[in-house]
């Protein structure tokens, strides 16, 4: 029970989490709600709803979360295709299996920002390694200014996010594989049924509570996506790829709006939430329908 | 008999391929940049391009220590990341020790609810962090990145510590109790050595979490001597967007991702196992 020695213990842990999320979410909440000039520093105007009003009519707010909205969509689909098939992949047994697993790994240790430079480099205009290789195999005729164009520029951040983060999708999907019993396997194959007819029909749904996990994890990181267009594009060109968060940073940081920015970020913190939230619950309910 | 087994050949085969494959879509840009950073420029700028380095060269982790007081970025990162990772952890275990044992839906609930503050979007943090940061007079403070790391690690530490310790036997700590130990002393005693592997995954995870943090250490990090390795880097570029060093770049991408391809190949099935449970918090 709540004993005092448990609160104590807990003690610690909630003071830190109080200092560094709690006051702070509570503080973007309140800047949100006024104009915030810099004098001598910071004075507070009351605005009731105007921060949040202002985005309606802001079309760089709305272009950021439609490019929020397609990064999110196209980099999660990808990741959780990929992740089952590496998870698949590398469930079986075969040897060095130990080594490929923690090599497959490393992407998702790398960081982000520095990795996000890597990627530029091979998506390079004039010297990358990208337009060389499909000009040898003959798929471009002239090189391709990947970063410099806006449709090019969001599947270069794809890419990026792609190779980053499929294996943290590939590693919920093992440890929900190795979480289905042998047995199961060995009944269906009594059954008859295909190695396809397997996965589909058996596999798959048993791994439906680690896709739920994934994809939930996945959708919310990509949505909040911070590093990779700050050091790949900046969110350019002409901010075709400026994120819900890089609008926000760029309104605290470039702008000095500082109540806007809040506005922004909560805003696209609630937006994220009931995002989730609804698709967990057609998901859940699409499984519900299946068994 | 001989059917099946051409039928299992041709299976190893193809699994043998499609692995290959894997891992050279997974090593592929890590490797590019270390051959990059090997080139002389007129190869770094050659097309078409050229795609082993030759001859071999040093010059741009040479010019690169010269321009870039990159040793201190490496230093800054390798002292914030392990104090936060320490404070992280001596503030977990208690935690993780008080719910561990704690009966029925309490310990859920709590557990449900840092797993939600692990998904908080940080860009919601940011600025009020920053007016702290500020206020405190920290910027540029090795502090203003170990707390914030500290509490942002802390719902992972928790979730892997406290799965350790609830599969420790009841009967350890009657025995303990017995014996007139208090709680701290019978979890720095008895519990944290036992958990010892779940305890080393989790500072092993944090960490590497906080060495690879950008948008804190960008934001709070403005001199040159104070930024920790990743908001380095991303100075490393030149005046323009054209006249990128790349040969430095890469040598650079190389230097702060080495340490972590180490730590990886050193621990990896502790990595493993212990992103397999704390894979929650990504």
């Amino acid at each position: 029970m709540w004993t005092r020695e448990r609160l104590l213990l807990l003690l610690p842990a909630l003071l830190l989490l109080a200092v560094v999320v709690a006051l702070p979410v509570l503080r973007v909440v309140q800047l949100s709600l006024y104009h915030v000039e810099l004098h001598q520093g910071i004075v507070l105007r009351w605005a009731g709803a105007a921060q949040f009003s202002r985005t309606w009519l802001d079309t760089r707010w709305w272009a950021t979360l439609l490019n929020t909205a397609v990064f999110t969509c196209c980099s999660v689909a990808l990741e959780m295709v990929l992740g089952v098939v590496f998870a698949l992949l590398l469930h079986r047994r075969f040897r060095g299996r130990g080594v490929v697993r923690s090599l497959v790994m490393l992407p998702w240790v790398l960081p982000t920002a520095v990795m996000a430079l890597a990627w530029s480099w091979i998506f390079n205009d004039s010297f990358g390694v990208l337009n060389d290789l499909l000009g040898r195999v003959g798929i471009l005729s002239a090189p391709v200014a990947w970063l410099g164009a806006p449709h090019t520029a969001m599947i270069t951040l794809v890419v990026a996010d792609v190779w980053k983060t499929t294996p943290f999708v590939m590693l919920i999907v093992l440890a929900g594989l190795q979480g289905i019993p042998e047995q199961v396997l060995e009944a269906a194959r009594v059954d008859g049924l295909t190695a396809g007819q397997r996965l589909w029909k058996v596999v798959l749904p048993l791994l439906t509570p680690s896709l739920l996990v994934a994809l939930a994890f996945r959708a919310i990181q990509a949505y909040g996506a911070f590093d990779l267009p700050y050091v790949m594009t900046g969110g350019g060109p002409g901010g075709t790829t400026e994120t819900v968060s890089l609008y926000a940073y760029h309104n605290y940081f470039r702008y000095l709006d500082f109540g806007y920015g809040s506005a922004v970020a909560v805003q696209g913190a609630v937006l994220a939430g009931l995002l989730v939230a609804s698709v967990l619950h057609v998901a859940r309910r699409l499984g519900a329908k299946r068994t | 008999m001989n059917r099946t087994r051409l039928i299992e050949g041709r299976t190893a085969l193809l699994v043998t391929f499609a692995v290959g494959l894997v891992l050279a879509w997974s090593l592929a840009p890590a490797v590019w940049q270390a051959l990059t950073a090997l080139k002389p420029d007129v190869q770094i700028t050659k097309v078409p391009t050229s795609y082993l380095p030759h001859p071999v060269t040093m010059q741009h982790f040479a010019s690169l220590w010269e321009r870039k007081p990159l040793g201190l970025y490496l230093a800054n990162s390798a002292w914030i990341a392990t104090w936060a990772t320490l404070l992280c952890v001596a503030v977990a275990a208690p935690a993780a020790t008080a719910l561990a044992r704690l009966p029925g839906r309490g310990r859920e609930g709590v557990l449900l609810a840092l797993l939600m503050l692990s998904l908080f979007p940080p860009i919601l943090l940011l600025f009020p962090l920053y007016e702290g940061v500020r206020g405190l007079g920290w910027i540029n403070h090795p502090l203003a990145l170990v707390l914030p790391y500290a509490a942002l690690n802390l719902p992972l530490a928790v979730w892997v510590l406290e799965s350790a310790l609830r599969a420790l036997p009841a009967e350890l700590d009657e025995a303990a109790r017995l014996d007139g130990l208090s709680t701290l002393r019978r979890l720095w005693r008895i519990h944290l050595p036992l958990a010892l592997p779940s305890l080393a995954t989790t500072c092993i995870l944090v960490f590497i979490f906080c060495w690879n943090e950008f948008m804190l250490a960008l934001t709070f990090m403005t001199r040159d001597t104070s930024k920790t390795i990743t908001g380095g880097i991303a100075s490393v570029s030149g005046a323009s967007l054209y006249e990128i060093p790349w040969g430095q770049l890469s040598a650079a991408i190389v230097i702060a991702t080495l340490p972590l391809i180490l730590l990886v190949l050193l621990f990896q099935r502790r990595i493993v196992s212990g992103l397999t449970r704390g894979a929650l918090k990504g």
